[in-house]
């Protein structure tokens, strides 16, 4: 069978799934197949309320890419936060710049925690190189106010997941942009941020994962110091890897 | 951790800000004396809500631990419950006797309010009473014949001496691994960790984490994250559950290491639990 005969096949068997192990089973082998008539269904598992559905929907939304941003940019309006937070993570994972205004709207506004964590973490995995190297400065100093914005949200899982952001852009900005001009203020904005949060942040948690992150920043700069052999690709950005939540 | 509402507050997956906007905290605690009762009982969970410690809430909320014109038809005491719940987040010990003296009041909530009140507070001085009401579960070392007993807030109690390490009750803890409702067993484990430090019982909850029952699985993840058990990390990660309460269960874990390590390094356990959180965001 190639795929054009599968797809049918595959949707079907998360339509008629009749519990909730069997739409997990299903969604899985659907999302596995990463084909892009799925998206549709894919994005319709994020809203049924069964966590490893959705789980297994967001990594294959993310494993599709680009096709899935419009659709899953158009579910952002939803009523259902619990599929929108999901929706976000899958952005996130896929990290489109297209994304971008939602993913701000989101993390600033948005009355669900889970989406404002999800938003969040998608603002540190966007792909710079997606944009014209003229506005990549303007985009970044947006997402930079937003995360120290939202560095300061009153839940500990928000803070948390604009730690892991902060980290991510704060390695990033050397490696996308050779414009000198305004880049040490947008570093030292970030390390400051982050030195002001291990002193001040009332969660040990996050105290913790800001210590994680400084780590990782000295690292880097340690090695722009010492540069490697290889020139870095934009390929080589990483992108976190998004955990598979599967029993 | 128990699975009522209430101990959700803070953690279910929706965990949005409730916007508390309309009430000031002077506000707040005038409504204590409110002749309104509903705003007396919203007040009072209010107060611990948004933690709100100052000491007039503090001599407020105690002195409804004694409130008498709040009562359910069943003869229950909601105010007495709010506040007792609120005690416990305010971090102030002078409600540590009063909270003990609810141990003994007639309604199971109030009860089981002030057990998990007295367990965040922390004070030792607590134990001997909650021992009291632990042994009413119990003829000599095995659990009552009639069961499933639900005569006392079990769980509350349980996870209050683990937290306690009250290690003298040990024996009484034991035959509760035994009892027909799920969640008291795993506060029993989870007791029984904290104060042996047995693997096993940390085991014995990771177990729990494939069990059928989403409502469980969730009560686990919190024991999970209280005890700080790391080998219990991946199987956190991955088990059913909304990812809210994942992770606060893996932030558990967290601090767990960061509190037994020097503050100069992440050890190798903390930063494999960082990862698996970011992977969760």
């Amino acid at each position: 069978m190639n795929n054009s005969d599968l797809a049918p096949v595959l949707i079907r068997a998360v339509e008629e799934a009749d519990s909730s192990d069997r739409l997990v089973d299903a969604v899985q082998e659907l999302a596995a197949a990463g084909i892009e008539e799925s998206v549709p269904t894919l994005i319709a598992a994020l809203g049924y309320n069964n966590p490893g559905a959705a789980v297994a929907a967001v990594d294959g939304l993310i494993a599709i890419g680009e096709a899935a941003v419009s659709p899953l940019l158009e579910l952002i309006d939803d009523y259902n936060y619990g599929a929108r937070a999901w929706a976000l993570r899958a952005l996130a994972g896929i990290g489109d710049v297209r994304a971008l205004d939602t993913l701000l709207e989101a993390a600033k506004t948005d009355f669900s925690l889970s989406v404002r964590r999800a938003a969040a973490r998608g603002l540190g995995t966007l792909r710079w190189h997606q944009l014209p190297p003229e506005k990549v400065e303007s985009v970044q100093t947006q997402v930079l106010e937003a995360l120290l914005l939202i560095s300061q949200d009153p839940e500990w899982v928000v803070r948390y997941a604009a730690v892991t952001s902060l980290e991510t852009l704060a390695i990033a900005i050397p490696a996308a942009v050779n414009n000198a001009a305004t880049l040490p203020d947008q570093a030292s904005r970030i390390t400051n941020q982050l030195q002001q949060m291990l002193d001040t942040d009332a969660d040990l948690g996050v105290r913790t994962r800001v210590k994680f992150a400084q780590e990782k920043i000295q690292q880097q700069q340690h090695q722009e110091v010492f540069p490697p052999k290889r020139k870095l690709q934009e390929t080589e950005v990483e992108v976190p890897h998004r955990g598979g939540g599967r029993r | 951790m128990n699975s009522s509402p209430q101990k959700f507050e803070d953690l279910s997956a929706t965990g949005d800000n409730t916007d508390g906007g309309s009430l000031t905290v002077e506000q707040a605690i005038a409504n204590l004396e409110s002749a309104d009762l509903g705003l007396r009982f919203y007040a009072a969970w209010w107060l611990g809500r948004f933690r709100i410690g100052k000491p007039a809430a503090v001599t407020k909320l105690i002195a409804a631990l004694e409130d008498e014109a709040d009562r359910t038809p069943e003869g229950g005491y909601p105010l007495r419950r709010n506040a007792g719940r609120a005690l416990g987040k305010l971090g102030d010990r002078q409600a540590v006797l009063p909270l003990i003296a609810c141990l003994d009041c007639s309604d199971f909530y109030v009860r089981e309010a002030a057990a998990q009140s007295l367990e965040m507070l922390g004070d030792p001085v607590c134990i001997p009473a909650l021992i009291k009401l632990l042994v009413v579960g119990l003829q000599g070392e095995q659990l009552v014949s009639h069961q499933p007993d639900l005569s006392q807030p079990y769980e509350a109690i349980l996870e209050a001496l683990g937290t306690l390490k009250a290690t003298e009750v040990i024996p009484l803890v034991k035959p509760f691994l035994e009892h027909p409702i799920e969640l008291v067993q795993y506060a029993a484990a989870r007791a029984m960790y904290q104060l042996t430090q047995e693997p096993a019982y940390g085991e014995r909850l990771v177990k729990a984490l494939a069990g059928e029952r989403l409502q469980l699985r969730r009560a686990v993840l919190a024991d999970l994250g209280a005890i700080g058990y790391l080998p219990a990390a991946d199987a956190i990660a991955q088990t059913l559950a909304e990812n809210s309460l994942k992770l606060i269960s893996l932030k558990g874990l967290l601090e767990h290491q960061v509190n037994h390590i020097t503050p100069s390094t992440l050890s190798e356990g903390a930063i494999k639990v960082i990862n698996l959180m970011d992977s969760l965001l």
